[in-house]
C-alpha cells in the first residue's frame, strides 16, 4: 500500500493556537477558586468548589491543551489527517469552553438545569471530536506504538465522557444511582485511561525528539496502554459500588503500571545526548517525579492505617496527577509546541526571502524558566496547603500567578509571530509597487 | 539482510552526535572548537541531503511516479533546514550563544520531526518500492554517506 501521504496536512496555526491560548485562562480561574474559597476547598474531594476547581482543571486546562495539540500532531506525526481542521476546532473549542464554564458554574450553584446544558455541550463537542479523530487515526498508513496508544486513549476520552454524562444526569435528577462509585470510576478513566495513555504516546514521539535519548523499550511502549486500559476495563466490567477492595486492586495496578512509564522515562532522560536542561525537560521531569509520588502515596495511602480514612489523601494524589504530572507536562510541551509552529508557519509564509525569528526569539528561556520556578513553587504550596489549610489562598494565588505567567508568555509568542507577519506582508506589497 | 535505507537512517544518529557536539562546544564557550564541530555538522548534513536529493528521491520518483508527494516535501524540509544552518553558521561567527541555541534549538525540532518522518513512512516506502533496483542502489547510498 502506499498512502498518499503529503506530510503536507499541518492544519493552519489558529487551530491549535485557539485552544492553547484558552487554556491558561481556566488554570487561573482555578487558582482564584482557590484564593477565594481557601482551606475548605481541600478538606475533602467531594466538596463542591473542590469538583469545580478540578473541573477548571481537566476540562479547562488539561483536555482544551490536549485537544488543540492532538489536532496538530495527528496529522504531522501520526499521518492522520483531520477532516476539515478548523471547522472541527470552531465547533469544539467553543463548545468545551462553554461547557467547563457551566459544569463549574453547576457545581458551585448546585442547579440541576446547569448540570445538563454541559453535558449535551460536552456530549456535542467532545463526540464531535471523538468522532473526527477516531476516522483520523482508524485510516492512517502509520503504524507503531505511538499510534496505538492515541487511538486506546482515544476509547478512555469516549468512556470518561459516557460516565460524566451518566454522573450529571444523575446530579440533576437527583437519582440514587452510586454516584461516589461512579465518579472514582470517571476520574480512573479520565485521567488514567485518556490522559495518562496520551501523554505516554506523545512521550513515545517528544521524548527522544527534544533531548535525543535512546527509543522507549518498544515492549513497554506496546504493553503499557494496552495494561491501562485493561485495568480500567476489568475495573469497570465487574463494577460494584460495595466492593472497596476490589478498586483499590485496581487503583493500586494502575498507578503502578504508571508509574513503569516514569522510571522509563527517567531513565531515557538521564542518557540523553543532548545536556540542555531547557523548561520543556525541567517540566517533563517533574511531571514523571509526580507520576512517581502518585504511585508512592497511592500505596502509603492504602497500606497505613493513619491515612485510610483521611479524606485529603485523594485531595493529594489529585494536585499530584492533575497539576504535578498533567498541568506539568502540558506547559512543557506548550512552551515547545507554540515558538516551533510559529516558526514554522513563519517560514513556510516567507519562503527563502526573509530569516523568521527562531524559537527562543518568541519566548526567551529565561522567561520559560521563571514560569517553571513560579509553577514549582505553586505546586508546592498547593501539596503543602492540603495538610496545612492556612496556606491555600496563596497558594491558590501563586498558580494563578504561574497560568498567567504562562498565558503571557504564550501571547508574547503570538505578538512575535504577528510582527513578523505584518512586516513581510507589508516588505512584499513594497517590492510589488 | 539490512534494508537499503538502513545506512541513511544510522546517517541520522551520526548526524545528531555532531549536532550535540556543535552545540556542547558553544555552551562551554570553547568557539574555535565549535567551529569545527559545527562545520562537520554541516558538511554530514549537506552530505546527507545531497545524497537523498540526488540518489534516492529520484529513484523513488522514477519507481512510483509520485514527484509531488513525499519526497517534495522532504525537499521543502531541507530547504527550511538549511535556512537554520545559515543562522545557526552566522550566530557562531558573531559569537552569540543565545542565537546559536534559538536557532540550534528550532533545528533540532524541525530535523528530528523530517527524520521521524523519513524513517516512519518514507524510507519504509523506499525500500518496498526499490526492492529491485536495492542491489545497485545499496552501494551508492552507502558510499556517498561514508565520503566525510
Amino acid at each position: 500500500m502506499h498512502p498518499d501521504l503529503s506530510f503536507d496536512q499541518a492544519p493552519p496555526i489558529d487551530v491549535p493556537f485557539r485552544f492553547f491560548l484558552t487554556a491558561p485562562l481556566f488554570g487561573i480561574a482555578a487558582g482564584l477558586l482557590l484564593a477565594i474559597v481557601g482551606g475548605e476547598m481541600f478538606a475533602s474531594r467531594w466538596m463542591p468548589p473542590a469538583l469545580a476547581g478540578t473541573h477548571l482543571l481537566v476540562l479547562g486546562f488539561m483536555l482544551q491543551a490536549m485537544c488543540g495539540a492532538l489536532l496538530q500532531f495527528l496529522p504531522v506525526a501520526a499521518g492522520a489527517n483531520i477532516w476539515r481542521p478548523r471547522w472541527v476546532a470552531g465547533v469544539v473549542h467553543p463548545l468545551l469552553a462553554v461547557s467547563a464554564v457551566l459544569l463549574v458554574t453547576a457545581f458551585l450553584s448546585q442547579r440541576s438545569g446547569l448540570f445538563l446544558a454541559a453535558a449535551i455541550g460536552l456530549a456535542l463537542g467532545l463526540g464531535l471530536f471523538a468522532v473526527v479523530t477516531g476516522i483520523a487515526l482508524w485510516r492512517t498508513p502509520a503504524r507503531g506504538a505511538t499510534v496505538m496508544a492515541l487511538r486506546l486513549a482515544l476509547l478512555g476520552l469516549v468512556a470518561t465522557l459516557s460516565l460524566g454524562i451518566l454522573l450529571a444526569t444523575g446530579l440533576a435528577r437527583g437519582s440514587d444511582w452510586p454516584l461516589l462509585a461512579l465518579t472514582d470510576l470517571h476520574a480512573a478513566w479520565g485521567l488514567g485511561g485518556w490522559a495518562l495513555i496520551l501523554l505516554a504516546g506523545v512521550s513515545y514521539y517528544v521524548v527522544p525528539m527534544f533531548q535525543l535519548t535512546p527509543a522507549y523499550p518498544a515492549r513497554l511502549a506496546r504493553s503499557l496502554p494496552l495494561l491501562l486500559l485493561a485495568v480500567l476495563a476489568g475495573w469497570s466490567l465487574t463494577f460494584d459500588p460495595g466492593a472497596a477492595g476490589r478498586q483499590q486492586v485496581a487503583f493500586i495496578g494502575g498507578v503502578a503500571v504508571s508509574s513503569a512509564y516514569a522510571v522509563s522515562t527517567l531513565r531515557l532522560q538521564q542518557r540523553r545526548r543532548r545536556k540542555v536542561s531547557d523548561a520543556t525537560f525541567l517540566f517533563f521531569r517533574v511531571a514523571m517525579l509526580a507520576l512517581l509520588g502518585v504511585f508512592v502515596s497511592a500505596l502509603a495511602i492504602t497500606l497505613l492505617p493513619a491515612l485510610q480514612n483521611e479524606p485529603r489523601g485523594a485531595v493529594w494524589i489529585g494536585l499530584l496527577a492533575i497539576v504535578g504530572v498533567f498541568v506539568s507536562a502540558i506547559n512543557g510541551m506548550l512552551y515547545k509546541i507554540v515558538p516551533f509552529l510559529n516558526w514554522l508557519h513563519l517560514q513556510n509564509l516567507c519562503g527563502m526571502r526573509a530569516m523568521p525569528p527562531t524559537m527562543h526569539q518568541m519566548i526567551p528561556e529565561r522567561r520559560m524558566r521563571g514560569q517553571f520556578y513560579l509553577h514549582l513553587a505553586a505546586l508546592g504550596m498547593l501539596l503543602a496547603a492540603v495538610w496545612w489549610p492556612l496556606l491555600a489562598r496563596p497558594a491558590g494565588l501563586l498558580f494563578a500567578a504561574s497560568c498567567a505567567w504562562l498565558g503571557y508568555n504564550l501571547l508574547g509568542a503570538v505578538g512575535v509571530y504577528r510582527a513578523f507577519k505584518t512586516r513581510i506582508r507589508a516588505d512584499a506589497s513594497d517590492r510589488r509597487s | 539482510m539490512s534494508s537499503l535505507t538502513e545506512p541513511l537512517r544510522h546517517h541520522h544518529q551520526h548526524c545528531d552526535d555532531l549536532f550535540v557536539a556543535a552545540e556542547n562546544a558553544v555552551r562551554e564557550g570553547d568557539w574555535s572548537r565549535a567551529r569545527r564541530e559545527l562545520s562537520a555538522f554541516l558538511a554530514a548534513m549537506e552530505t546527507h541531503f545531497d545524497t537523498e536529493e540526488e540518489t534516492l528521491f529520484p529513484a523513488f520518483e522514477a519507481a512510483t511516479g509520485m514527484n509531488m508527494g513525499p519526497t517534495r516535501m522532504m525537499r521543502h524540509e531541507h530547504a527550511q533546514m538549511r535556512d537554520l544552518f545559515r543562522q545557526m553558521d552566522a550566530a557562531l561567527e558573531s559569537r552569540d550563544a543565545t542565537a546559536y541555541a534559538s536557532a540550534a534549538d528550532t533545528l533540532l525540532v524541525m530535523m528530528q520531526q523530517h527524520n521521524m518522518k523519513e524513517e516512519n513512512i518514507l524510507y519504509p516506502m523506499c525500500d518496498r518500492g526499490l526492492d529491485a533496483q536495492a542491489a545497485a542502489l545499496g552501494p551508492v547510498l552507502r558510499e556517498r554517506l561514508e565520503v566525510e
